[in-house]
């Protein structure tokens, strides 16, 4: 088992639509964490930036432009890009480097002013890119491919449109109670049903917006955060950053096609799947001691996807444990407390670093309004394009 | 003056009316199958590596799943502005023999209502868009059913 390292101060900039700069967002992020954790920027060893994204593609770089927002001090730099899974990446460089004896307390930082409409690939002609290729050939933005996923979950297991509007319902009432997001008003099933479609079966409710927004974390060494007073902080226990196995067979964003599985068979589990058993194998903890989960619902069918793939319930059984209202606060294993992507809209860099700061909060009984009652462990799931798995596990 | 029919792809595809075919490779030591083709070596990280060799694809396969674009998709897709737009359905097909899922584009006239998840289709040329001089070709799945 790997050791843990003390999550000692998160912060957000608030999710929206400010129009201003990433830089603005991800340093206002970076000293709210700093002021939790009770450090100054000057104590800071190492910084680790996730890099926004552009045309899927990384975009500005991240470490070094909050170094320098923040003032030069010498601080070690990282900048990392896995797209949607940028900030899991960014917690395991940064834990890494606590773990390695290179850094006691290290800073990491994601944040984006996400550009208007449908996320679109790289300008210029460029036929060596699957993510140009699939624009290009099948105009095939990300909302299709999550309509792909919906469709086959109702064929294959009954899930309706309906059910799927009961997520947003549920992640609707949630973001109402959370400072930091950018929907805080509850949405009912018939406004769901009453949105406009954007891929078949699913409306402009049931799919995520993009957004501005920040988010940042104070990680150090359990040693440190004893010396620096902190006798019980929060701990990462987990990171997982795993990549699928061949043959994956589920069509992924950007791809055109699935590995063929003609020669070899597939791995008995999902990529999603083994993203959160990577995790859970290097906490030593299973779904069942799960006190929550923050996931990925990139649509409202996704979020019902992840309830299988953390082994939350049986395959086919994700409606059936929405509509009992397990997965509501309140419920056995509550799943986007924070109000999800659902109330955030996606800031892509900073949305895995938000998940942890959720959890951070949630463990620590700070919560407030939507506080999981006795949360003692916690999971964040996510995915980012071109293969990239994206799991924290959070225990105090 | 007509314009010429050139694929919005090189190497992806071969073929007019029942000849038409999606051309994947072939590792010639594992026989694992890629598209969009593979030329330069073998992904199945079991295998040591084999010449890849072209091979067409199975002409039809299964619907695994299907959707639409309700909206207008932004460039490189390549649409009139001027034209209201016309949603097209987007289908993920499973090819039997090869074991692989290809998305493509519906035919026209085929909406998300007429498809279902195991239905039969078939790969048919298509047209992507068309400028001045060129009709871009491309791929469409047609549920076997339909001839038009």
């Amino acid at each position: 088992m790997t050791a843990d390292v003390a999550v000692l101060g998160v912060g957000m900039h608030p999710w929206g639509k400010w129009g201003r700069s990433f830089v603005e967002y991800g340093a206002a992020a970076a000293r709210a964490a700093l002021a939790d954790a009770g450090l100054q920027w000057r104590d800071i060893g190492s910084i680790v930036g996730a890099d926004t994204v552009r045309g899927g593609y990384p975009g500005y770089v991240a470490g070094a432009t909050f170094a320098k927002a923040l003032g030069w001090q010498g601080a070690r730099v990282t900048s990392v890009y896995a797209a949607c899974a940028s900030g899991a990446q960014a917690v395991a460089a940064a834990r890494a480097q606590i773990l390695a004896g290179l850094a006691d307390v290290v800073l990491v930082v994601g944040a984006d002013a996400a550009p208007k409409g449908f996320f679109r690939p790289a300008g210029g002609d460029r036929p060596d890119d699957p993510d140009w290729l699939r624009f290009r050939l099948l105009g095939a933005t990300n909302p299709t491919y999550f309509g792909l996923y919906a469709r086959r979950r109702m064929a294959l297991f009954g899930d309706t449109p309906e059910d799927f509007a009961l997520v947003k319902v549920k992640n609707a009432a949630l973001g109402a109670l959370n400072a930091n997001a950018r929907y805080r008003k509850r949405v009912t099933a018939e406004e769901v049903a009453a949105s406009q479609v954007v891929a078949d079966p699913l409306r402009l409710l049931d799919i995520c917006a993009t957004s501005d927004g920040g988010a940042a974390l104070v990680l150090s060494s359990v040693e440190f955060a004893h010396r620096h007073g902190v006798a019980r902080p929060v701990r990462i226990r987990a990171v997982s950053t795993v990549t699928p196995r061949y043959p994956s067979t589920v069509p992924d964003l950007p791809d055109i096609a699935t590995d063929s599985a003609a020669a070899v068979e597939p791995p008995s589990e999902s990529f999603r799947a083994s993203i959160a058993r990577a995790a859970y194998e290097e906490a030593g903890i299973g779904p069942d001691e799960l006190s929550l989960a923050e996931v990925y619902d990139l649509s409202t069918a996704l979020e019902l996807q992840w309830y299988e793939d953390l082994g939350l319930c049986a395959e086919g059984e994700a409606a059936k444990l929405l509509r009992e209202g397990a997965t509501a606060l309140g419920g056995r294993i509550p799943v986007n407390a924070s109000g999800g992507l659902a109330s955030f809209g996606e800031a892509v860099p900073a949305q895995a670093i938000a998940q942890v700061c959720e959890l951070t909060w949630q463990l620590r009984d700070a919560a407030g309004d939507r506080q999981v009652a006795h949360a003692r462990v916690g999971i964040t799931a996510n995915q980012g394009l071109f293969g990239h798995g994206s799991s924290v596990i959070a225990v105090r | 003056m007509p314009r010429t029919r050139t694929p919005a792809v090189d190497g992806w595809f071969t073929g007019e009316g029942d000849g038409f075919r999606l051309l994947g490779t072939r590792c010639a030591a594992c026989a694992s199958v890629f598209f969009p083709r593979e030329d330069a070596h073998c992904r199945n990280p079991g295998c040591a590596g084999g010449g890849l060799e072209e091979v067409p694809l199975s002409r039809r396969g299964r619907i695994w799943s299907y959707t639409d674009s309700r909206y207008r998709p932004p460039s490189p897709y390549v649409s009139d502005p001027e034209l209201p737009w016309e949603p097209y359905a987007l289908i993920a097909v499973e090819l039997e023999s090869e074991r692989i899922v290809v998305l493509g584009q519906a035919v026209p006239g085929i909406t998300a209502a007429d498809l279902a998840v195991g239905m039969e289709v078939e790969a048919v040329t298509g047209v992507l868009s068309e400028d001045a001089e060129t009709t871009w070709t491309t791929w469409h799945w047609r549920p076997t059913g339909v001839t038009a």
